[in-house]
């Protein structure tokens, strides 16, 4: 809604919050050398925008970021976290690639310059009809609005995203498979790519390290 | 009669097709027989065809006739077809006659070369490219003749192509040919382009069409592929080369036939030569030059052949001389005794050369009077001809020549004599040393003493007699007190408007005769007297003229050292660095083009995403940029 | 009452520009990851903006689905991960550079 002009205290407040959060969240991301500490900045931010869905009158998505990207996502990414070793720290003030600082540093400021330049400037909002719907036609909740769109003009969409999903799940299932001991060595990429610097032996259970949760075939067999 | 005289060219062409075919199989001497028979056979096909000629009356002494139509472009028809007037039989008969004579005579002179029967594969196609190109009935026929000759030439000249000087002399002998032969082409492209046929008749017809600077770029042109074919200034250096080659070629092309071509060009476009005086003048003057520069070297030179084929080269330069003094028809009687006489002297060097064992050192021959008397009698004959002692041919053809030259210009009939008397002298020198003193020829080579020297075959004899009888009778044909009978009213008609007939009184005409008697006398004993006894006169045989003139190192430093220095130049710099340069340099660039690219490819994931915050930098850019200045 | 949309707008954009920064600079390859959900999260912000804007539930909708897509990418993403750098003593993005040309 364009009505007002002057956004009102509490609005702006929440907006400012907001928005510290968010960005102090991103930095963290950025910038934290564990990797734990950069999935709770990721959280952080999280919040943030869901809050500013909130304040956008779009209550379900703001829901629906919380309970999927918050609750599981990021939960995902703490559980592989685990997996691969939580107390690994990297070395971020090192950089091996040259030129890769400056010219990153160099291209996002541009790319931020040039999106601020065009907000500022230009004319957004075309006033064009709604096309899936209007938001506030009706008086209806949120709610009511998406699901209607979603079901009747985005059917497909929606069931493509289903079948999508199926698909990911089997996929990481195979993929995050060990492979069993009649197997010859090497398929669905179980040796890493680039086997020769380190010189790992490719050695099935050699490996000690943090916990392979697979049930040990191996060792029933040996 | 006349009308199957085109079999006089079918019947050599037959008779190489049949040797190409079989000639390996027939061997020695069948294969020569074959030859020798078709050719004898286009011989007998002359003969009637002169005789249905002789049969008209004089002003109907014309048959032309087309076979079949060769080039029909636009406005270029060329049909092929035979022009047979007194002076094209006239030149069927001695070339016909004398290249069967010839083919009779390599049967034995070629007996046991391995290649016996590609020889006369080579001849037969030479007869029969000499006689399409004295009958064709238009100029680019009668090239197509003139080009058939030049090939065979080449063919004979390298036969023995195993030696390195016979291989370079063939060259030799078809590039001064070709250069010629550009100057024939540059004629027909004129004609062709004023007159808008090749159709001699019809050239004739319209000759006014070329107009006098177009009658005198013709002249020249033609003049300029006349000294190609035939060895005249300043194209003249590759015929003594051409000696490499077996001396029966030497006899029948070099002497008799091909080399006679040229002048036949100009007899047959003497109404075109009419047109340009200046011309005319042009072509006696390399004529008469010719003749002189000639006789010089050929008083110098120690193998026999080089002695004939510079007499060769001297006595074609008078036919010239007299084409250019306007005396067609004393320069065809000439063509026609010099081509007995000369080939009777190649043929007898030939059997001098057979009978000691390829020796051509004149230094090393004499007292062979004795040991080949055949040998020996014919050359008496020819030697006699060639000085000009009368009665013999070559007295009476000289004489008749050096009477017209006399008339249009005293100075060239001067240099005329001058030349007539050192051709005296040096075909003495030739005989002398040849036939008489001592029997040098049996000095040791080596430490052996070689063999006798024994006298040829009879299949090699018959022609040196029949050419004998030839050059001592052959005056007949024209003697200077009867103009009007004979020979001169046979070729008149040819040359109607054209010729240029001697006014002077026969007074004046028996002076001059005798004169060329007395003058042939007085070399022929300036030569006994000198070379009777010594051998070795090296003053009377400078390198100057042993060296022709240096024409040869002339020709090498001006042309020759610059063409190889450029073909140098195009093949290392041009070739090498800039073409090679280009392309490999095209290579090259893309191959550093492509090393440079590739350092893009490093294998990092994270460059690959700075590439695309690359992508995404330049898109916002253009979004600004078109919505700012847009 | 509303806050104009170019705020949001600019926020987004820094989010975003956040997002990439990090995913060109860091090695770790979940934190790599964690960047991408970042930007993912500007993009949505963006669209939830302009359908507020423009009065469309279809700005909505695209966040919904965006928000199923990235769920599924993050599984698939991370089973990748897993398999990769399973036996790795570090987890970096540059130890795969066998592509270089």
């Amino acid at each position: 809604m364009l009505g007002a002009v002057h956004p009102t205290i509490p609005d702006s407040l929440t907006f400012a919050v907001s928005a510290a959060v968010i960005l102090s969240g991103a930095i963290g991301v950025i910038v934290s050398r564990n990797a734990v500490h950069a999935a709770l900045s990721l959280v952080a931010t999280l919040f943030g925008v869901a809050v500013l869905f909130i304040e956008e009158q779009a209550d379900f998505l703001a829901v629906v970021q919380i309970i999927v990207y918050a609750g599981a996502i990021v939960v995902l990414f703490l559980f592989v976290i685990m997996f691969l070793g939580v107390d690994r720290r990297e070395n971020v003030a090192d950089e091996p690639l040259r030129g890769q600082r400056p010219m990153a540093l160099l291209l996002v400021a541009i790319a931020l310059g040039g999106v601020v330049a065009l907000g500022v400037s230009a004319h957004w909002a075309t006033g064009a009809r709604a096309v899936a719907g209007s938001t506030t036609a009706g008086h209806h909740p949120n709610v009511y609005v998406l699901g209607k769109s979603v079901f009747t003009t985005y059917l497909f969409a929606f069931e493509a995203t289903a079948a999508l999903l199926v698909i990911a799940v089997v996929g990481a299932v195979v993929l995050a498979r060990r492979p069993r001991m009649d197997e010859a060595a090497g398929l669905t990429g179980d040796e890493p790519v680039a086997d020769e610097p380190d010189g790992d032996p490719a050695d099935p259970v050699a490996e000690s390290g943090a916990g392979d949760g697979s049930p040990t075939h191996e060792e029933v067999s040996r | 009669m006349v009308h199957a005289a085109y079999l006089m060219a079918l019947l050599p062409l037959a008779g190489f097709a049949v040797l190409v075919a079989a000639g390996r199989r027939l061997g020695d001497p069948w294969a020569g027989w074959v030859g020798t028979v078709a050719v004898v056979g286009s011989f007998v096909v002359a003969c009637i065809a002169l005789a249905g000629l002789l049969s008209e009356p004089a002003s109907a002494r014309h048959f032309s006739a087309n076979y079949f139509s060769w080039i029909t472009v636009g406005g270029l028809q060329v049909k092929v077809g035979i022009l047979l007037d007194p002076l094209s039989m006239t030149m069927c008969m001695f070339v016909t006659g004398v290249s069967a004579l010839i083919h009779l005579y390599s049967i034995g002179y070629m007996k046991g070369d391995p290649e016996f029967s590609k020889f006369f594969i080579y001849l037969n196609l030479f007869v029969f490219s000499m006689v399409l190109l004295v009958l064709a009935n238009n100029l680019l026929v009668m090239f197509v003749g003139w080009e058939g000759v030049g090939v065979c030439s080449y063919w004979l000249v390298s036969f023995w192509h195993e030696r390195d000087s016979a291989a370079s002399a063939g060259k030799k002998a078809f590039i001064y040919n070709r250069v010629g032969d550009v100057g024939f082409l540059i004629a027909l492209f004129l004609i062709f382009s004023k007159v808008g046929s090749l159709d001699l008749t019809t050239i004739f017809a319209h000759r006014g069409a070329l107009g006098s600077a177009g009658a005198t770029a013709v002249a020249l042109l033609l003049l300029l592929a006349a000294a190609g074919k035939s060895a005249q200034i300043p194209l003249f250096n590759w015929l003594p080369d051409a000696m490499e080659g077996p001396t029966p070629v030497s006899a029948l092309i070099h002497a008799a036939t091909m080399v006679t071509a040229g002048v036949y060009l100009l007899c047959r476009v003497n109404s075109i030569l009419a047109l340009s005086p200046d011309a005319m003048w042009v072509i006696a003057i390399i004529g008469g030059a010719t003749a002189f520069v000639a006789a010089t070297i050929a008083t110098s030179q120690q193998d026999i052949k080089k002695v004939l084929v510079f007499s060769t080269v001297s006595q074609i330069g008078y036919m010239v001389l007299a084409v250019g003094t306007g005396a067609y028809i004393a320069a065809i009687f000439l063509m026609v005794a010099h081509a007995f006489y000369k080939g009777l002297l190649f043929l007898g060097a030939g059997s001098v050369i057979h009978g000691l064992h390829d020796e051509q050192d004149l230094k090393r021959m004499g007292g062979l009077a004795r040991l080949l008397p055949w040998t020996y009698g014919t050359f008496l004959v020819g030697w006699l001809a060639i000085a000009g002692i009368p009665p013999f041919s070559g007295f009476w053809a000289k004489s008749d020549v050096l009477a017209n030259v006399y008339q249009k210009s005293p100075a060239l009939w001067a240099l005329g004599l001058v030349t007539a008397i050192l051709t005296a002298y040096y075909m003495t020198r030739l005989f002398v040393l040849a036939f008489r003193g001592d029997d040098r020829w049996a000095a040791a080579v080596d430490g052996h003493r070689p063999s006798d020297p024994h006298e040829s075959p009879w299949v090699m004899r018959a022609p040196l007699v029949v050419l004998a009888v030839l050059a001592f009778a052959g005056g007949i044909l024209d003697l200077p007190w009867v103009h009007r009978d004979g020979f001169a009213s046979w070729l008149s008609p040819v040359f109607a408007h054209t010729l240029y007939l001697a006014h002077e009184g026969a007074g004046l005409q028996v002076v001059l005769a005798v004169i060329d008697a007395v003058v042939a006398v007085i070399g022929v004993s300036i030569a006994f007297a000198l070379w009777r006894r010594s051998v070795d006169k090296p003053t009377l045989e400078p390198a100057f003229l042993q060296r022709v003139w240096y024409w040869d190192d002339f020709y090498d430093a001006v042309i020759g050292r610059p063409g190889q220095a450029m073909a140098r130049f195009a093949a290392t710099v041009v070739d090498g660095r800039i073409i090679d340069g280009a392309v490999n340099g095209a290579a090259a660039a893309v191959r550093k083009g492509a090393s440079g690219v590739r350092r893009f490819q490093t294998g990092y994931v994270r460059n690959y995403a700075l590439g695309i915050a690359l992508g995404l930098a330049a898109v916002i850019a253009f979004v600004i940029s078109r919505v700012w200045w847009s | 009452m509303s806050i104009p949309g170019q705020w949001y707008l600019i926020l987004a954009a820094a989010l975003f520009t956040i997002g990439a920064l990090g995913l060109l600079i860091r090695r770790n390859v979940l934190v790599m990851f964690m960047c991408i959900e970042l930007m993912l999260n500007a993009a949505n912000l963006s669209f939830v903006t302009f359908s507020r804007m423009l009065g469309d539930i279809g700005g909505q909708v695209v966040v919904f689905f965006v928000l199923v897509v990235a769920a599924a990418e993050v599984v698939v993403g991370l089973g990748i991960v897993v398999a990769i750098f399973r036996r790795r003593a570090n987890a970096s993005a540059d130890d795969l550079h066998v592509l270089k040309g």
